[in-house]
This record gives C-alpha cells, structure tokens and sequence, in this order.
C-alpha cells in the first residue's frame, strides 16, 4: 500500500509541472493587450503602462520570454508565493478569502449528492422497474437536460424572489441556510449522475454469482445488500465522486456567479475576463493540485475497496 | 405500498426545506417612516483601487463619494460651486487660488490643510506611482518634469502652498475650466498619516483609507464582498440623512437585481439589460431614470479612402433610422443623438448636425451614390459589450436603405478594437463610447477630435478645429468659452468624423426600504439624500 501511494504521490509532481506549463503557456497566447483590458473602455496612460509592463515582465514576449516569465513563476510559486495579480492584490490573499466559501459550497453540493443521489440509486437498484425507480429516472433525465446556466437563475428566481423560501444571493460570509439553494443547484446535476451509476452498479452486482450464493447461504436480504453489495457497488460511484470534488471547486463559475459567492469559482472569471494573467494561472495551478489531490483520495479509497488493485 | 413510498421520499426534502425556512426568516416589519440610524446597502462591482489618484472606475469613485468631500460639486444646471474650497478664484485663468473652509477635519482627527491637497496632488501626478488618474494633472505647471521613468522632479512646480488654508495652482497655460475639474475624485485631498514617508504611499492605506468626507471606514475593505462606511460626527458640511452605507460588492448584476426585488439590497446601480423590459413591471415607480453622460456613435476611420469623403458619411448617417434603434432594441433605456456632446454640459445645443441626422432614405441613397461610397460597409465592435444586436440593426438598415453590403465584426475585446484602429488596419465603421470626466463641452471635444488628442482614433485632424478648442480652454469667461466650443462642435457637424447615435440614461432600480435615491452625471448615487425607510 505504501509503494502504491508513493508511485502516485511521484506522479503527481509530474502531473503538477505539466499542466502549470500548458496553462501558462495557453494564458501566454491568449493574451492581448492585459493592460488595456484591465482598464476596460477607459484609456491608459503611458506611466500606468510603463509601471505594469515593468512589474509583470509584459515587455518579454516570444519563445524565450516565455520561458522566462514561468520559470519566474516556478520559482515564486516553489517559494509559496503567487504572486500579485494585475490590480496589485496578492493573489494569495485572495484564494485565502475564497476558499473556505468554496469549500463549504462543494461540500454542500456533495452531502445532497451522496444523501439522495447515492441513496436512492441503491434503493432504485434494489427496486428495479418499480414506481420509484422509474420516475427518478425521468427525473434525473430532466436534471441532466438543463444547464446550470438555466437552472441557477430559475432557482434563484422561483425560490429566491418569487417564494421567498431562501435568500435570492448568498454574499461573502454566509450561513448554512444561505448556501443550501446554491449546494443543492451545484449539487443537482452530479446527483443525476451519481444516481444512474449508482442504479446501474447495484442491479448489476445483484445478479451476481456470490449474491447469489449468499442469499442460498441463507443470509438475511439486508446484510447481502449492504455488506456485500454496497462495498462492490460503490467503487464507480467513489471514483466519480472523487473527480467531481474537483469539478465542484472550479465547476462553480455559474453558480457562484448567480448567487453572488465571491469564491474560486467567481475569482477564476474575473480573471479570465480582465486577461489576468497572474491570477488566473495562479488559481488554475492551486485547482491542479486539487484534482490530483481528490484523484490521489480516490485511488487510495479504490485499493481499500477492491484488494486486488494495491497489489498490482 | 410502493405509492406510499413513494409519498414519503418526497415528502422529506419538503419537510427539511420548510423547517429551514422556519428558522431562517426571522422577523422584520415596518412603519414606513425615516430612520436616521439605519444604514443602506448599495451594489458596486469590486472596486479597483481605493486611492483618489488611482480611482477612474465608477464603483471606486462611489466608495470614494462616501468618504470624501470634493473641493466643488455641481449644481442642477452643473456648473461647479464650493463644496470643501471655501473659493477657488483666478484673474487670468492660469494662476488659480483655492482657499479652503475652516473646520473639516479627517477621520483620523487630522486638521484638513492646503499641504495635504500639494501631497495628494504630487503623488498622482509623479509617474512611477503609476497612478491611473495621473493624467489628470498634466494642466498643472511642471508636469512634463514629473514624467518618464525617472523623473527630473519629485513634485509639481504649478503647485504652493500659501498658508493653512489657501494653496495656488499654476497652470502651464491658461484654462477657464480648472474649476470644474477640480469636482473629480482625483482631486481629493490625502491626509499625512497616508504617506509613510513624503510622497510613499503607506502599506494599509488603501484598505481603510481616511478621508475628510461625511461618511468614515467601518473595518477594513473586505475585497470581493463589502466596503462599509458610517456617519462621520464631526463633518462639518451637509449631514448624511442615513447612519451608514454598506457597498455590497456584486459580481454580476442579474444576482444584485434578484437581491433587490427580495428586499436584500436597497440600490441597484444599473438594471441588467435582460431585466429592462420587465423592470418597469417589478419594481413599479422604484425604477428610475436619469440621464448620463455617455455617448454612443459610429466612428469612422477618416484616413481611408473610402470614407474620406464627408458625404459618404453624411449618406450613411442619414440611411440609420435612429429613433426606432433606441426604442425597439434599447427599450427607451437610452436617447438618440444627434449632438456632439451630451445634453448634461452647459452649451448643449439639440440637434447640432442638423440634416445628417434626419432620417431620410432616399436621399441619403442618391447622396451616397453621387460620392461614390464604397459598395461593402464593415461595422466593428466589441463582442463582449452586448453591441451586437443594434450592430445588426444598423446594417440591416444600411442594406435596406444605401443598397450596400454590411457586416458586423466582432472583435473580442474593446482593447483590441482600439489596437486594430490604432494600427490603421481597415475594420471599417467602428463603435466608440465617450463618458464624461467633468461636466465641460471641451471634454467631448478636445480629447477626441483634435489633431492630437489621446483618444483622437479616426485620424481628424482640422487646423480651425484645433484652434477653436484651444481657444475655448484659454477663454476669459465660461461663456466666452462655449461658444468658441460651439463654433469647435458646428465644424464636426460639417465633417462628420463620427455619426451620434444615442446618449446614456441611467437606469436604477432601489428597495421598498429606501426613498430619495438619485443618481448623479458620474454614476453614483447622492449619498446625502438617500434615505432609510422602516
């Protein structure tokens, strides 16, 4: 088991560096004029360029500025430091400001998908071709068939303004309450997903031969389910969970957006909208070791869950 | 059996959601009358800085307004008067004196002097502060040497002080408007305890930044969230009739819009255009309009052939109908144009390029064939400014009418619009918006038509033109100055470098806790007349 997660960790360096490289390399390309994109409609004037054009490094341009520039990214970034966005906040404080909101929201959206989607998956499982299976089949075709572009707002209108059953926005510091109608729109369409796959593993492995041979060993419906089903079940289901923490972090750019949470999410589209550079790389690179974070807790918790993996 | 179920798994989430809602809305009612101890919340986007001389977007100047008093502020008709100056007064227009009233004191307890307007003034003007409004002080006597990356001067030789309470302001040239330029934000003043050391700006300042103005910092600026602010006791101008403003920080306006309808927040700057049709409808009479100082219009590149005969531009100005632009794509949410400056300066006059500007197809037609105007029109615009629609509009009507083919491109950015036109690349016609930085005719023209101005993109250049506006700035009186500015504006109206087409409206939309919420020309609500309802 230790070899195996060191072999990962190994790996994960690798994975680091090489996207960090590509999204660098990417922002590099598609970067206008950031100055004048920072000031939007309004002129800059040349001592306001000439101050950011020095401080960025933005006079370095072709192959070898490049290099230049990420190799002094990588080397502020080994030290901790991100660095300072266009508008002169450290990027550090800013993702110290948005994480915990973000956190907090994806883990929201996670508890609603592994209370009902993964709950009533197994039920759904269990229960093939009843009542219950089939209608939360139409119901998670429908969730899966509207975006979240559409979904949010609707919410926010319907149950927000409309009904008033929850704050229409959430803001920076809000309680749990706040963000439930947020969690559970976030959380809405990986429930469809887990749910489905959840279904789909547990009628599977119900027809298995060792279910099979439990239940003619005589054991009780609850224990063949629970004990022997679940555990074999549930490796697909973690693993697209684990990959969906990830997704749920930077996946929050709409939702964040609609209900006014200045997390990741928020911060990342402002980035991308002012071309800043430094902060958008700045966020992607934290967002990276997220992924292979959560990738990492997947690969571990697959090995507990399925022995024959660990001593591959 | 499975429907009861069935029943039950739906009736849990409900159960959980009402019993949430039980616990979150929590009593609030309400009289109705004004109460001076509640404080307002009011959506801005994130502001960029917080230093007068670095502060040129509007959701900075708002959080600014609160806390600082401008030397002069505008009247109804907006011509300056004296807010913090006690006078600002001048006998030949280049050398201004400001005297300053007695009592204003900084929130720290600071005594407002002359030396903190010098102070503040250097440090915009010095140019590896890199401060964004530093262009703001190139009138003043000793700019040039503040310039460049090392500059030969650390301050502004245009600028002494006299005593406590009186500092002069020399300019390199005569300018019969200084006063009303001196209403920006860039001209606030900066007490001592912002500088660490003359003419360093200290670490922290901009978190809290203390000013002389009738609201204080409550707390630091929480980025991305809220700035808030309340009363100042000891401010000596017009009270503040609120106990405190919290500028709740949006990044879009769909999720403030949703926020006031709920009675969340009580100001919402601008409606989001998505909402405009319907707004009229969801908050009643708390949705306004004011006008604003924005200008809309169709630029052309004058250094191309094609377009540089005025007729041509004339005939494509007189094939766009308008009026039915404004209405059926904006909602009334602007006014057509058909001036060169906006209605809120003084020496507006309606309708100053006269028949360019009536909408008459057929002659506009046989115009545009006789100058033999080209055969394919190109409209370029920023795609992420919402422009497309009423670009589309507007070639349609160019089809229709001139019998020419038009498109409209989209560039993705405004930045690399205006670094397409300034490497004279052919993009065709291309949009152009113009907000105001002080109420003055000279604003809408010198820096955009004259030969060299800094946002002078069509390449018109008219020697009379240039001359008329320079005599307008060195004028003795304002009234002399106008009309020089208004023989300046009938020459456009004859050459046509650009096509007017719709001036800016503000449109706002407040709470039912709030009354008296007006909008001022710089985008920013009257936080001394707002009021709290309860």
């Amino acid at each position: 088991m230790f070899r195996f997660v060191l072999r990962r960790l190994l790996q994960m360096v690798l994975a680091f560096f090489g996207t960090t490289l590509i999204v660098y390399a990417l922002m590099f390309a598609g970067q206008g004029d950031p100055i004048q994109a920072l000031a939007g409609e309004r002129p800059v004037t040349a001592a306001q360029r000439a101050y950011l054009t020095e401080k960025f490094h933005l006079d370095r341009t072709g192959v070898g500025g490049f290099f230049y520039r990420y190799f002094d990214y990588l080397k502020n970034l080994l030290q901790g430091d991100l660095g300072q966005s266009l508008t002169g906040r450290s990027i550090g404080d800013i993702l110290a400001a948005a994480w915990p909101v973000t956190v907090k929201l994806a883990l929201i959206a996670m508890a609603v998908t592994i209370l009902f989607g993964v709950t009533a998956g197994v039920l759904a499982g269990i229960r093939r071709a009843s009542i219950f299976d089939n209608s939360t089949l139409l119901l998670t075709l429908l969730v899966l068939g509207i975006p979240t572009i559409v979904l949010a707002p609707l919410a926010q209108y319907l149950l927000g303004v409309k009904w008033q059953l929850f704050p229409a926005t959430a803001g920076a510091d809000p309680d749990l309450y706040a963000l439930l109608l947020p969690g559970i729109v976030l959380g809405s369409l990986s429930l469809a997903t887990a749910l489905r796959l959840t279904r789909t593993s547990v009628a599977e492995n119900l027809r298995a031969d060792y279910v099979r041979t439990a239940r003619s060993k005589g054991l009780v419906k609850r224990r063949i389910v629970s004990v022997h089903v679940l555990r074999n079940s549930l490796i697909p289901v973690v693993t697209f969970l684990g990959v969906e923490l990830g997704n749920l972090m930077s996946g929050a750019i709409i939702t964040e957006g609609v209900f006014n949470i200045p997390g990741v999410g928020f911060n990342l589209f402002r980035g991308i909208r002012t071309e800043d550079g430094p902060l958008v790389v700045g966020i992607v690179s934290v967002l990276v070791v997220v992924y292979l974070v959560s990738n990492l807790v997947v690969d571990v918790l697959y090995a507990v869950l399925d022995p024959r993996i660990r001593y591959e | 059996m499975r429907v009861r179920r069935l029943a039950a798994w739906t009736a849990l989430p409900l159960a959980v959601t009402l019993g949430l809602v039980a616990c979150g809305s929590g009593g609030d009612g309400g009289s109705g009358e004004s109460n001076p101890d509640a404080a307002v919340r009011i959506e801005i986007a994130e502001p960029q800085h917080l230093v007068p001389t670095n502060t040129n977007e509007t959701s900075g100047s708002q959080v600014l307004a609160a806390l600082f008093s401008p030397l002069v502020d505008y009247d109804e008709a907006n011509k300056p008067y004296e807010m913090a100056a006690e006078s600002v007064t001048s006998e030949d227009n280049t050398t201004w004196t400001v005297k300053l009233k007695d009592g204003y004191t900084f929130h720290n307890g600071e005594k407002v002097t002359a030396d903190n307007y010098v102070d503040a003034w250097n440090y915009g003007a010095y140019a590896p502060n890199g401060q964004n409004s530093s262009y703001f002080f190139e009138k003043i006597a000793g700019y040039e040497d503040v310039q460049g990356e090392t500059p030969k001067a650390k301050t502004l030789s245009g600028l002494k002080k006299v005593d406590d309470l009186t500092f002069t302001v020399t300019l390199s040239q005569p300018y019969s408007e200084f006063k009303t330029m001196l209403g920006y934000t860039a001209f606030y003043p900066m007490p001592k305890a912002a500088f660490s050391a003359p003419g360093v700006l200290a670490e922290g300042y901009e978190q809290a930044p203390v000013g002389q103005g009738p609201f204080k910092m409550k707390g630091t600026w929480q980025h991305d969230a809220k700035v808030e602010v309340e009363k100042y006791d000891a401010f000596p101008g017009e009270k503040p009739k609120v106990a405190g403003v919290e500028f709740r920080i949006y990044q879009q306006p769909t999720a403030a819009y949703a926020d006031v309808l709920s009675d969340n927040l009580d100001v919402i700057k601008t409606v989001p255009t998505e909402n405009l049709s319907t707004a009229g409808t969801d908050l009643g009479d708390r949705f306004k309009q004011s006008s604003a100082s924005s200008l809309q219009v169709l630029a052309f590149p004058t250094f191309q052939k094609e377009f540089s005969n005025p007729d041509v531009r004339k005939a494509i100005s007189m094939a766009i109908d308008r009026d039915e632009i404004t209405k059926s794509i904006f909602k009334d949410s602007q006014q057509p144009a058909r001036s060169f400056v906006s209605p809120v300066v003084a020496g507006y006059r309606d309708n100053t390029i006269g028949e360019a500007g009536e909408f008459d197809p057929a002659k506009a037609k046989s115009l545009y064939q006789a100058a033999g105007g080209p055969a394919r029109i190109e409209l370029s615009y920023n795609g992420d400014g919402g422009h497309k629609d009423w670009i589309d509009a507007t070639c349609n009507q160019l089809k229709t009418n001139l019998g020419v083919d038009c498109v409209g491109t989209a560039e993705p950015k405004f930045a690399d619009l205006l670094t397409k036109v300034k490497a004279k690349q052919p993009v065709g016609l291309f949009r152009m918006g113009w907000v105001m930085d002080y109420p003055s005719m000279e604003n809408y023209l010198g820096p955009l038509y004259s030969s060299n101005g800094s946002s002078n993109y069509y390449g018109y250049s008219n020697p009379e033109f240039d001359k008329l506006v320079a005599e307008g700035t060195s004028a003795a009186s304002e009234e002399e100055a106008v009309k020089k500015y208004q023989a300046a504006e009938d020459l456009l109206a004859e050459d046509l470098p650009v096509i007017p087409l719709r001036y800016g409206q503000n449109n706002f939309g407040h709470s039912t806790k709030v009354t008296n919420v007006e909008m001022d020309l710089f985008d920013r609500i009257d936080l001394l007349k707002i009021e709290a309802v309860k």
